[in-house]
């Protein structure tokens, strides 16, 4: 069976039956951050606590990456099998928006305010096999 | 102590496989003491900033080794800012007479290539794509596109009017006007911001001399004041490049903190402007910037855009020498580069881009990664 690693440890909870995103919640002022971290960017409080942030949100705005990046950008692509690829933040209630890529690259197909859902699938294999897991935005159904 | 500037010096912008980086800092550098009337021995010191060509401070082997104190600026897009806002207050403390501002640059052609580590954000963000100011230019103005009905029309004619306006510059790098449908049917690059729509990284140099205001006589009978200098960087909430999460209450940018505090240090207000220069990383940004600044509201962009009001003999002419997007980045000469620009308009020496009417005060404005804005106001 093929190992499956996160593309970094703490970005969300792994392996999992329901794998969630994860946030550090400030207890003096409320304000959620991701990726988790150990310090409050809002009023730079460091009593937080690490909550799992909810699996479906809204799209608050997109673009689509047309052209492959430059290092670091690491997938298994090259320049002849570069698809092009949606990025947009997620804004999940009660957390914060989260930027991610999407799984839609149709810019038909995309609008701000549609609902959709977190999912974490394979983004490239590493030269040991080893399958890196990456989260994703996809419409919801 | 009030800080006039008395000097100004620029290298030509684009691509000048012939000089280094350093090269055309220090040509600058020569044309900016030379307009002053002095000897780089006559400098006391010196800020400045490259971000690919390495460290200003090399400039002194190529202008000579005086023993003065030369500190290397790095702020990003907002380098060319904040070492003038750096010599300014060096002035203004009254520890100085005079001294320089120096900025020069020379980049890979390609998108900038910025490092998550360098920022604080994990690999990972870099690895999965999202390490791009594109990305983020894009989704920005696509945003603002929805809440305030910008139309995609309105995106091209930005550019239009970058590319017109370099066409009147001798110093800038695009100089032959793009009709707007070749803009907007343009390689797509993040949408809705097609290729003509980016500025490009570049190359090039701006110097300037600063001085204290009571001695400004001395050295040109067209001394330009400056009245406010100022640089913020992002609070909490703000919508920022390089950010892998924000707030679900938005507040307003740097832009606009360093916008407010600047006009309150000069005592005036946008509508005492009569040019601005404002960073168009790209179209969206200048879009947004308009409104962020002051000069306008929200969504009040589209009319006067398509009424032509931001062109040279428009009411709000915004980027005289085509910006960004005809000049291209160096990114430690970029800010300054609209200084230089300024001064050109306020001394009436803008020859084909200059504006009508005698301005008298005139705004320049730079953003830059991760989230941070420098603003100066000039006064003849």
């Amino acid at each position: 069976m093929t190992n499956q690693v996160p593309i970094a440890e703490g970005l969300f909870t792994w392996p999992a039956a329901k794998p969630a995103l994860l946030a550090s919640r400030c207890k003096t002022c409320g304000i959620a951050s991701f990726p988790a971290a150990d310090s409050c960017m809002a009023c730079s409080g460091q009593d937080v606590a690490v909550e799992e942030l909810p699996g479906r949100g809204t799209l608050w705005t997109w673009t689509i990456q047309q052209f492959m990046p430059k290092p670091p950008y690491h997938s298994n692509e090259t320049a002849e099998t570069f698809k092009p690829y949606g990025v947009g933040y997620l804004e999940l209630p009660g957390g914060v928006r989260v930027e991610g890529r999407l799984t839609e690259n149709d810019p038909e197909k995309l609008h701000i305010g549609m609902e959709m859902d977190v999912v974490f699938a394979p983004y490239r294999t590493e030269d040991n096999g080893d399958e890196v897991i990456n989260f994703f935005f996809q419409p919801v159904a | 102590m009030d800080v006039a500037i008395v000097g100004i010096g620029i290298h030509p912008f684009g691509r000048t496989p012939a000089r280094s980086g350093l090269q055309q800092g220090a040509y600058a550098a020569r044309l900016a003491l030379q307009d002053a009337g002095i000897e780089w021995r006559d400098i006391q010191f010196a800020f400045g900033g490259s971000a690919s060509a390495g460290s200003a401070d090399a400039l002194v082997n190529e202008l000579g080794l005086t023993g003065i104190p030369f500190i290397n600026v790095a702020n990003g897009c907002a380098t060319g800012g904040s070492s003038l806002i750096s010599a300014f207050n060096a002035i203004k403390s009254g520890q100085y007479d005079i001294g320089m501002v120096a900025g020069f640059d020379k980049h890979d052609r390609g998108a900038f290539n910025a490092d998550p580590k360098e920022l604080g954000i994990g690999q990972w963000y870099g690895e999965a794509g999202l390490m791009m100011t594109t990305q983020f230019f894009a989704m920005k103005i696509q945003k603002y596109m929805h809440d305030y009905n910008i139309s995609t029309d309105t995106l091209a004619k930005v550019s239009e009017k970058a590319f017109i306006n370099g066409s009147k510059n001798p110093n800038a790098w695009r100089r032959e006007p793009i009709g707007v449908e070749e803009i907007a049917n343009s390689m797509m690059v993040n949408n809705p911001l097609t290729k003509f729509m980016f500025c490009s990284p570049s190359e090039g140099g701006v110097s300037l001399i600063l001085c204290r205001a009571d001695h400004a006589k001395r050295y040109t009978d067209t001394p330009v004041y400056l009245k406010a200098a100022t640089m913020k960087s992002r609070r909490y909430g703000s919508f920022e490049v390089f950010a892998p999460s924000q707030a679900l209450q938005q507040v307003d940018g740097p832009t606009v903190d360093a916008a407010k505090a600047a006009f309150e240090m000069a005592g005036v207000g946008p509508d005492d402007m009569d040019v601005l220069q404002l960073q168009d990383t790209e179209v969206g940004a200048e879009i947004m910037h308009m409104a962020e600044n002051g000069f306008c509201e929200h969504g009040e962009q589209e009319a006067l855009i398509q009424s032509g009001a931001t062109h040279i003999d428009g009411a709000l002419p915004v980027n005289t020498d085509g910006g960004c997007l005809a000049n291209g980045e160096p990114i430690g000469a970029s800010g300054l580069r609209q200084v230089y620009e300024n001064v050109l308009q306020l001394r009436g020496h803008a020859g084909e881009h200059q504006v009508p009417g005698d301005p008298k005060l005139a705004y320049t404005h730079v953003y830059g990664a991760p989230g941070i804005s420098a603003v100066t106001i000039l006064q003849k």
